[in-house]
């Protein structure tokens, strides 16, 4: 049962030279969260194109730290992400939750399985076995409480974060209930799918008992196999989305953009983020009968570069105050791009995934969207002030619907012998 | 029955014969084919569990024993039941024979694993049309659908009679049968896989939507087995033991909303989010009632 891990061991030795060789063609902002060594380096020109092969694809992300990995660890191929309902009323099996998945994901991530096998043949495996002598694959598991969690059942609400707030309902919001919300969220991130779906299936068998599934969505962008420059990836409008996040491996940027802080955050939190999840479905069809020119004015950015419209490349700078002849704005003052900017001053990190599942029984059409993801320090400060504006005039609302919701406080990471949650339970 | 019976025997064995033909290494595989898709074939399987399992403990012995008792009780009363309800049928008293059709089968449902074990008796029983071919197509299931689809029973005579004298036949057969812990351990959760596999989803009952007697049916024989092992369960593992006993009194309390009269309410009656939350009720009891092989082996 070793096997897994014996193979990875080569692979997950990165010295630090190479760390520095790596980083230094990079730009793919491999180590972030891997080696800590990325701090000490200057931040990788983002818009420079490399010809550097996936290197590390396959390696290690840690899964103990200040921090819980795969919020500004840089984004894997693919996700599995599930929200649980607790089951249970009593918070010691809550503890006993957390305390298990912690040891659980910890040797997932690690390329190990679940536990050790017992050599009972009555007994079923322990590992449910689809991930056997499959390598680590950068497996990052973050586990976040919704707003229900603090509701009477575990004496916990007052101790609910002031950010952790219901989220508003926003203009033209189609919210189902078996997309929204849940007590509990697990976000799975792998370069495999296969190695993502058996953390999450793993997780929710030790949770048994205690916590049921309330819904569950996977999600892919283009492998680093596909497109080893690492440049932007594209949604499936076919456009570049997620240029313009903030740089995330500069410590200070992420402090500002990411961290809870105490000044709006329990001391519990310290460390910790907020997570956003939105299903929002694109009606794939309509956009795909759309002209070049609506697609681009919706976007408000050209569709082969990524460039923002009357410009060259994707990394130029957007001048929302640039006209035309005619003095019309070069870019619409309605379009996605123009007004997800917030004037520069408010910033998210985006983390999200497209999704199909499927097609839509009813209608025939594609059931394929954004498992948009997004963490913020403050979400009354930075996401719902965004979406609010998106929500009101967002050309791109005419092809988009949200049909999920979610906003999650993702706890702060566990030191080794800790677990995750230990600052609250 | 799980839907295990699908391939059909006839299938099998022209498969084989004209692969046969196509040169010995591919033959040798493909043969193998039929065995791996019979997960159940009764006297293999059963003579590879003994043989790996020690000699049972004293205490172990007891509770084998006491499980027998029960089971050879059930299957008195099912052939006490069966007769009723055949008879009913064959008098073509529709009311009747639909009135004891669930309770009938329900002490099937509780030993399944057991009857399972001697032979050919489930499919005989317990068929849903489909899983066997037509022609062979017998049991209760067949007279379910001749009761609740074609609503008349006038040709249905040797069915029931065929369907007694089965009954009778396991019957005779239970008194027999080879009981070790390794098939308690494992029938009990068989027992509950039946429940997610068929029941809970309404395809059992399929015209009677009687789902819930069979649920129950099987929850009640899975508990029966863990009755019997509670004491090695508890030596073994105290923790495991109660966790097992509060799943099956939640899952008693999931259930206790549907009972109505002597019986439950029709498996059409259930909303979408009723039958998951029996369904994971039901998977929050698997999950550690499959642990209970503890108590053999280290």
């Amino acid at each position: 049962m070793n096997d897994k891990h014996l193979a990875n061991t080569t692979a997950n030795k990165i010295t630090r030279r190479e760390a520095l060789k790596l980083a230094g063609v990079g730009g793919i902002g491999l180590l972030l969260g891997a080696t800590g060594v990325n701090s000490l380096l200057p931040s990788p020109p983002k818009n420079e194109q490399t010809s550097a092969t996936p290197t590390g694809a396959d390696e290690v992300i840690p899964f103990y730290g200040k921090h819980q990995s795969g919020i500004i660890t840089p984004m894997q191929d693919f996700i599995c992400m599930g929200a649980f309902d607790l089951t249970t009323t009593s918070l010691g099996d809550v503890r006993s939750l957390f305390q298990s998945w912690t040891q659980a994901a910890a040797r997932m991530t690690a390329g190990k399985n679940v536990d050790e096998e017992s050599d009972n043949a009555l007994l079923p495996p322990v590992d449910t076995g689809e991930a056997m002598g499959l390598r680590p694959m950068k497996l990052t598991i973050t586990f976040g409480l919704g707003a229900s969690f603090f509701d009477e059942r575990f004496g916990l609400a007052s101790k609910r974060p002031a950010p952790l707030v219901d989220l508003p309902r926003f203009n033209s919001d189609e919210m189902r209930k078996e997309w929204s919300g849940g007590d509990i969220v697990v976000q799975v991130c792998a370069n495999d799918p296969q190695v993502a779906f058996h953390a999450l299936r793993n997780l929710a068998r030790i949770a048994r008992g205690k916590a049921v599934l309330h819904w569950l969505q996977e999600g892919f962008q283009r492998t680093s196999a596909s497109d080893p420059t690492g440049s932007t990836p594209r949604n499936l409008m076919g456009f570049k989305d997620g240029t313009n996040n903030p740089q995330v491996n500069d410590p200070a940027t992420a402090n500002e953009v990411v961290w809870a802080h105490t000044a709006e955050s329990p001391a519990w939190m310290a460390g910790g983020s907020y997570m956003v999840m939105r299903r929002i479905r694109m009606r794939i069809e309509v956009w795909d009968r759309s002209s070049l020119t609506d697609q681009e004015n919706t976007f408000g950015r050209h569709r082969l570069t990524g460039a923002p419209l009357g410009k060259a490349n994707e990394f130029d700078e957007l001048e929302l105050d640039r006209q035309d002849a005619k003095g019309k704005p070069v870019i619409p003052v309605d379009s996605h791009v123009a007004l997800a900017h917030m004037e520069g001053k408010v910033k998210i990190l985006r983390r999200g995934y497209s999704y199909s599942s499927g097609m839509d029984l009813k209608t025939g059409q594609l059931d394929a969207g954004l498992l948009f993801i997004c963490f913020n320090r403050d979400p009354r400060k930075q996401f719902i002030p965004m979406q609010q504006k998106l929500a009101s005039v967002d050309l791109l609302n005419e092809y988009i619907t949200h049909v999920g919701s979610g906003l999650y406080a993702c706890l702060p990471g566990a030191s080794e012998g800790g677990y995750i949650g230990d600052t609250l339970f | 029955m799980i839907q295990k019976w699908s391939y059909p025997l006839a299938a099998v064995i022209l498969g084989s014969s004209l692969l046969a033909a196509c040169g010995n290494a591919q033959t040798q595989t493909e043969e193998k084919k039929p065995e791996a898709t019979q997960p159940d074939k009764p006297a293999a399987d059963q003579s590879a569990t003994a043989s790996t399992a020690p000699a049972a403990s004293p205490e172990l012995q007891a509770s084998i024993d006491q499980y027998r008792k029960w089971v050879v009780d059930q299957t008195d009363q099912f052939v006490k039941a069966t007769e009723s309800f055949t008879t009913a049928v064959k008098a073509g008293d529709m009311e009747k024979a639909k009135k004891e059709y669930a309770p009938a089968r329900a002490y099937f449902e509780r030993i399944e694993p057991i009857a399972e074990s001697l032979g050919d008796f489930d499919p005989w029983i317990d068929a849903r049309e489909g899983d066997v071919p037509d022609n062979e197509w017998r049991g209760y299931h067949k007279l379910e659908k001749a009761l609740w689809e074609t609503k008349s029973v006038a040709d249905q005579g040797k069915v029931a009679d065929q369907l007694l004298q089965d009954v009778k036949q396991l019957r005779v057969k239970v008194e027999s049968v080879e009981i070790d812990v390794p098939m308690l351990v494992t029938g009990a959760v068989e027992l509950l896989n039946e429940v997610s596999t068929s029941k809970v989803t309404g395809e059992e009952e399929r015209y009677s939507h009687n789902d819930l007697y069979d649920f129950a049916a099987n929850v009640e024989g899975a508990h029966e087995i863990y009755k019997v092992l509670k004491p090695a369960v508890t030596a073994k593992d105290s923790a495991l033991a109660s966790e097992i006993e509060a799943r099956f009194a939640d899952l008693d309390k999931a259930l206790a909303p549907y009972r109505k009269g002597d019986g439950y309410v029709l498996y059409t009656e259930l909303k979408e989010d009723q039958v998951k939350k029996l369904s994971q009720s039901l998977d929050a009891l698997a999950e550690p009632l499959s642990k209970m092989g503890k108590i053999v082996g280290g």
